[in-house]
Parts: structure tokens; sequence; C-alpha cells
């Protein structure tokens, strides 16, 4: 039976620079996913691929066994959400902000009033509904952004590097919103960290990637007591020079 | 009388004609608020889907459009005056439509103004958009129109700033309704041909007055827009 998502030989470059070398990865429904590494070596990129932001130079991604080839980007985009690293809000309400995704799929206002109330409710925003997103600290702007992807139950979820630069509070209260959602929804889910902890917080299986390939692929125990690779165990007692 | 005494005696006759309600006055003004305020409302709402669009989609050309919007935008009224003119005359192209001397020929002529100045500060304003925001609204499934609406409202204060420019240079112009207008009496005189006209005339103190009411209404308009962007302006802490 096919996965849920695969990735089949992706490669991409920008000019000479081998991003992602013919990476092959499968994601299994209500799977949630840290891909970590160091910085650049393609984690982002290969979110951005997932989420047809970009097409990769060779390979191809298949979701719930139907290939990218076949599907239209704005049709993929619809199913998945996704967080970026730096959150942009929009100059509107914070309700308006969440709202908005329903709109876009055409969801009637009580169903759609009744949505982003829960979800704000969730991610601990119900008390900032009607202040204008652009006033919020970089943390609530995130929550915003993620409540934003969560909102319309993505079939497929992915975070860029949600927390980074984040205080421990709004940390704290996007994992918790993660976990909730994975476990009650079984809304797949793929974080891209840099934060290894975070992966063994909250993370059932951990990618190991490291200049455009993957190193490790296992369950979070195995990950981190049994790595398969001796770069993974160097990655993980933070020995790894790049 | 000296030179100061008269500009003094000549503002302060103008303040009465202004206050006594002078019909050929009230008549002036509102056909010059007329003319102006549908030029822009029409130059806005053509300019700006247009520089939407230019802006937003990548096209062969896309850089020779811009500059020429942006050449535009500095339209001398007088060639714009010529051009039309020609169009509706009566040997023009366009001369069986009869046009020629009529406010909406006018309208015509200030629309062609107003149209590259609402296009082109449309490009640049939505050029700078924070480009983030149209791929959070791709990777959030937004439909075209409604990606169009919502980077639309974060251009706002750009879109204001068309529009009190575009409306500026209607009022203020002078060259293409007289040539298009004629400055007929009653009919297609606007307050920029009558301050021509009457000082001509040797009549100082209507020149005058029509002057002080020009600056009003431009005066009172940017207020008006800049209160408005004021409004539409939140202090950005993300």
């Amino acid at each position: 039976m096919a996965s849920y998502l695969e990735l089949d030989g992706i490669s991409k470059k920008y000019g000479d620079k081998a991003i992602l070398r013919k990476l092959n990865a499968a994601f299994d429904e209500g799977d949630l996913v840290a891909i970590v590494g160091p910085s650049g070596v393609g984690k982002t990129t290969l979110l951005r691929i997932i989420d047809r932001l970009e097409e990769p130079d060779s390979g191809e991604v298949s979701f719930r066994g139907e290939p990218y080839s076949r599907l239209s980007a704005k049709a993929v985009q619809k199913r998945i959400g996704m967080v970026f690293q730096n959150p942009v809000v929009f100059n509107a309400s914070v309700f308006n902000n969440v709202a908005y995704s329903l709109r876009f799929r055409g969801v009637a206002s009580e169903e759609l009033k009744n949505r982003v109330l829960s979800i704000l409710r969730l991610l601990k925003l119900d008390s900032l509904s009607e202040r204008s997103a652009l006033t919020l600290s970089g943390g609530e702007a995130q929550r915003v952004s993620l409540a934003r992807a969560m909102v319309y139950s993505p079939e497929l979820l992915l975070l860029d590097e949600p927390t980074a630069n984040l205080d421990p509070h709004n940390v704290s209260i996007i994992e918790d919103a993660l976990m909730e959602c994975n476990r009650e929804n079984r809304t797949t889910t793929i974080i891209v960290t840099h934060n290894i902890f975070q992966a063994k917080r909250i993370a059932k299986k951990v990618a190991f990637l490291l200049d455009g390939e993957l190193i490790d692929y296992s369950a979070v125990e195995e990950f981190f007591s049994s790595p398969k690779d001796p770069r993974t165990t160097s990655f993980i007692k933070g020995d790894m020079v790049y | 009388m000296g030179g100061f005494e008269f500009l003094i005696d000549g503002f302060l006759k103008a303040l009465q004609l202004i206050s006594s309600g002078d019909p050929l006055i009230a008549t002036i003004t509102l056909l010059s608020l007329r003319v102006s305020v549908t030029a822009t409302l029409l130059g806005a709402i053509f300019g700006i889907p247009t520089g939407f669009l230019i802006a937003r989609k990548d096209f062969i050309g896309k850089s020779m459009i811009t500059t020429v919007v942006n050449t535009a935008m500095g339209l001398p009224p007088v060639v714009v005056g010529l051009v039309i003119y020609l169009m509706l005359s009566s040997f023009g192209p366009l001369g069986f439509l009869k046009l020629l001397y009529t406010p909406e020929a006018m309208i015509i002529a200030q629309t062609v103004l107003t149209f590259p100045i609402a296009c082109g500060i449309t490009i640049s304003v939505v050029m700078s958009l924070n480009p983030k925001l149209k791929e959070t609204l791709v990777s959030l499934g937004a439909p075209g129109i409604w990606e169009a609406l919502i980077l639309l409202n974060e251009s706002r204060l750009g879109l204001i700033t068309a529009i009190i420019t575009a409306f500026g240079g209607a009022i203020s112009e002078v060259g293409a309704i007289m040539m298009v207008g004629g400055n007929l009496g009653g009919f297609t005189q606007a307050l920029t041909t009558s301050i021509m006209l009457y000082t001509n005339m040797g009549d100082f103190d209507t020149a005058i007055a029509l002057g002080i009411i020009l600056l009003m209404i431009a005066f009172g308009v940017n207020l008006f827009l800049t209160l408005l962007q004021s409004r539409s302006k939140i202090k950005r802490t993300v």
C-alpha cells in the first residue's frame, strides 16, 4: 500500500549548489515527524517542495497515492497547512486572520465562527480575538499563523521552525496544540526544527537531514537511544561541526 | 492704491463674494467638483486594478509597460487636451459622439490624466509589499480574487495616496479642460479655467475668490483622505 506522503528521489539545486540529493522518504497517516539537522541542509526547501511553493529539479512527491505531477499546485495547497518561521499576519483582526482560511474554502458563517473560536481557544488567543493582528507580539503572531493553518483541518500540516526565537510560554502553547491536534484529529504533521529537545518532546518519529540527504529516520526513542549513523550520534551529542 | 492694499482689497471682496453665495461661483465650483471627482473615480476604478495586475503578473515587456505608465504620470495636460480635442472634434474618429465642449469631454480628458497616476502608484505600492504576504496566501490556498482583495487591503495606505495625487492633478490642471471644454460660461467653466478668464478680464475679485475656493477644495479633500490614511495606519509591531 502506498504511503500517505512519499518522496521519491527528490533533488533540488540552487545554482551549482545541491540542496537535496535524490532524497527518498515515506510518511504514514497520523505521523508527527520532526526533521532535524543543522542550518542550510535543505530542511526548509524540502517543506517548500512538499507544499508546492517550489518544484524539485527531479523526483516525484506523491500525496495519498496521487503524484504531484497529476495535481495542480493550488489543489495541493488547499489540502496542506503550512506555517513559516517568520509569521506574516494580515492587516485585520485576529479573528479575521484565522477566518480567512475558511472563507477561502466557502465555509458558512455559523460553522466558520465556531471553528475559528475553537482554534483560538486551543492556541489561547480567544481573549485577543478582536485585536488587530498587527499589534501582536512575535509569539502571538506565530500562534495566529498556526491557528490559520490548523483551522481548516489540513490533511497534512507542515511547520518550518515555528518556535525559533520564541519564549518558553509561546513554545509550550504551540507544542501542546500540535500534539493535541495530532492526537485528537490524527493530523499528519511534519515539523522542521534544529532543536533536538523539541523533537524529543513532541515527535513520534525523527528524520535527520544532512547536506541534502536523509541520514537517519526512525521512531523517536530509537533515534535518540540507538542512532543508525555515527553522524546522527555526533549531531545529537552536539559534537557536529558545521 | 499700493500693491499690498490692492491684494488685501481683492481678498476681502472675494470673501464677500463667497459668503454671499454668488450663483456664478457656485456653478463653476460644482462643475469643477463634478468633473474632477468623476475623473478621479474613473481613473481609480480602471487604474488600480490595472496597476495591480501589472505588479502581480510576470510577463514579457513588464518593465517597458511600467516605464510607459510612469512616464504617463507626468503627461502634460495641454497635450492630453490636444489629443482628446482631435479625437472628439467633428473631423476626428469620435466626432460623431458630439462631446466636444461638454463637461463629459472634460471628464474624459481628466480621466486620461488620472488613470496613469492611479495605475503607476498602485504598481509601485503593490510591488513593494512584503513578498511573504503573497506566499502566505498561496500556501493557505487563497483563490485569486481573495488574494487580490487581501493584497489591495494591505496596500490601502498607498492606494489612498494614489487617489489624493490623482485628484490633486485633476482639480488643479487647466490645459486639458480648457481645450476640450472651451470654458463656456455657465456650462464648461471650471475653477482653473475661470481664474484665467477673470484675470485676463481684470476681474481680480472673482479670480481671487475662485482661487480661494480651489485651494479650500484641494485642502479639504486632502485633509479628508489624510485622516482616512491615519485611521488605517496601525503601528506594526510584527
